[in-house]
């Protein structure tokens, strides 16, 4: 169980979930790839298929349309799965809140398919990579206590 | 019995450990090139480690039987080809008559198993993975035959992978005639695309069909796949050296330094061609193979087959 978890924390595999964002969150999702912060250190990748995946990074308000589809690609990965709320959107949905065209904020839709679902978030608009980063590391920490 | 076992466990095992280093190597010299550091030496091993402690999902849609048993039998023909190679390359003496055909037939076993556990997911991405696969597969199996059959001529038609290094071994390496240096440039090509690797990686190709052929591959399953393609980056490198590069020495200790030499130039070939390429769309990679390959093959052989009537080694 143990040698599990460790094999989890060392090998972090992220599928990226646009909910609706203003695609700032996703540029700086991406800029974890490039030469400057290589989360690839770290045993992380970007992958393509969330069955594939372990972490869900979640950027975006969650508008009525995308969340049945986010809480669908929940169900669809593999658990044991992280959840990383990013930005002030996925987080509370920001300066939307109030909107017509709002669901639910991000950790709620995911509440409501799974309660046990671990969910971090990840302050700012958008949020630096550096915290990005500290909030995968917090994740893997967080596994531990499995 | 017992020996046949063995020789199994060991070959398969060494092979898999073998091919995730080489991966390991693959991923870091990418990160280098693209100046990053790229992940710790033990990154590939954690990554099949953490898909076996994973869920396994069969999608509703899915035809069960065929999606879970395609990746267990993929990495079986992987260990079985395994086992075959080492066993000609240690002791070529004792290898059985069609063994090279064998290996041909067991090394589509992997790109089979992952077109019928793609067609069985029920996903369209996949079903447009497989159905480049195939095309894959229909476009570099011709090349890769006829460049394997100008060694198989050059050896005095000998289809046993013993054969084939023993005569290398009197007569000198296939390589070092215009034939077998026209077949193995198309055999590394062939390679590359049996890999899956950049440029010929259109059947996974993860920004367009998202992971094609395993999008829906989740836990143990995916990682069998995963180790199945380890292998076969172990092996095919090693399929070369038997049949264009003579094999192993094992009369004196610079043999075993030669060998590894030549393994390593093979794979850092590999890596090489991945890294200098963009994809191909499945058109281009069919003209390149049927119309750019094929005819060097064909050369090759009608050389070969001139060099040996007329009695010209180096032809
Ligand atoms: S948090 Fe800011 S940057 Fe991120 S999606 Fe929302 S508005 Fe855009």
């Amino acid at each position: 169980m143990a040698l599990k978890m460790w094999a989890l924390r060392k090998s972090l595999w992220v599928y990226h979930v646009n909910a609706g964002a203003c695609n700032n969150c996703d540029i700086e999702v991406l800029e974890l790839l490039t030469p400057r912060y290589d989360i690839e250190r770290f045993g992380m990748i970007l992958v393509g298929s969330p069955r594939h995946a372990d972490v869900l990074a979640v950027t975006g308000v969650c508008t009525r349309q995308a969340m049945p589809r986010l809480q669908e690609v929940y169900m669809q990965t593999a658990k044991p799965c992280v959840v990383l709320a990013i930005g002030a959107c996925a987080n509370a949905q920001g300066i939307f809140t109030e909107a017509y065209h709002m669901g639910l904020p991000v950790d709620e839709a995911i509440k409501a398919v799974d309660p046990n679902a671990i969910i971090i978030y990840v302050p700012g608009c958008p949020p630096k990579p550096e915290s990005m980063i500290d909030a995968a590391v917090k994740g893997m920490e967080l596994l531990k206590t499995l | 019995m017992g020996s046949i076992v063995l020789t199994f466990i060991l070959a398969a095992t060494g092979t898999l450990v073998l091919g995730l280093v080489l991966r390991w190597v693959d991923r870091k010299v990418t990160a280098m090139v693209q100046w990053r550091v790229g992940p710790p030496w033990y990154q590939t091993f954690v990554d099949v480690l953490k898909l076996m402690g994973k869920e396994n999902l069969v999608p509703v849609t899915a035809q069960g039987t065929g999606f879970l048993l395609a990746p267990m039998i993929a990495l079986a023909g992987s260990g079985v080809t395994a086992a075959i190679l080492w066993h000609a390359i240690a002791i070529p003496s004792q290898a059985f008559v069609g063994d090279l055909i064998v290996v041909i037939y067991l090394l589509i076993l992997p790109a089979l198993m992952t077109m019928l556990g793609a067609a069985a997911s029920g996903n369209p991405h996949a079903a447009i993975g497989a159905s480049r696969e195939m095309k894959l597969l229909l476009s570099y199996e011709l090349p890769m035959v006829l460049a394997l059959l100008v060694a198989v001529a050059q050896t005095g038609w000998s289809f046993k992978l013993g054969g084939i290094i023993e005569a290398q071994a009197a007569g000198g390496s296939v390589l070092l005639s215009i034939s077998g240096a026209l077949a193995i440039i198309v055999a590394i090509l062939c390679m590359q695309a049996k890999l899956g690797q950049v440029p010929f990686d259109l059947a996974e190709a993860e920004c367009e069909i998202m992971s094609g052929v395993y999008v829906e591959y989740s836990g143990p399953s995916l990682a069998m796949f995963l180790m199945s393609r380890a292998m076969l980056l172990a092996l095919m490198p090693l399929l070369l050296i038997i049949v264009f590069w003579g094999g192993l020495y094992t009369g004196a200790w610079w043999g075993y330094l030669t060998f590894a030499g030549k393994y390593f130039v093979l794979v850092a070939l590999v890596t090489l061609i991945r890294n200098t390429n963009p994809r191909l769309r499945i058109d281009q990679t069919l003209k390149f193979f049927w119309f750019g390959l094929t005819p060097v093959a064909v050369l090759a052989l009608v050389l070969a087959l001139v060099g040996i009537a007329k009695g010209l080694p180096w032809l």
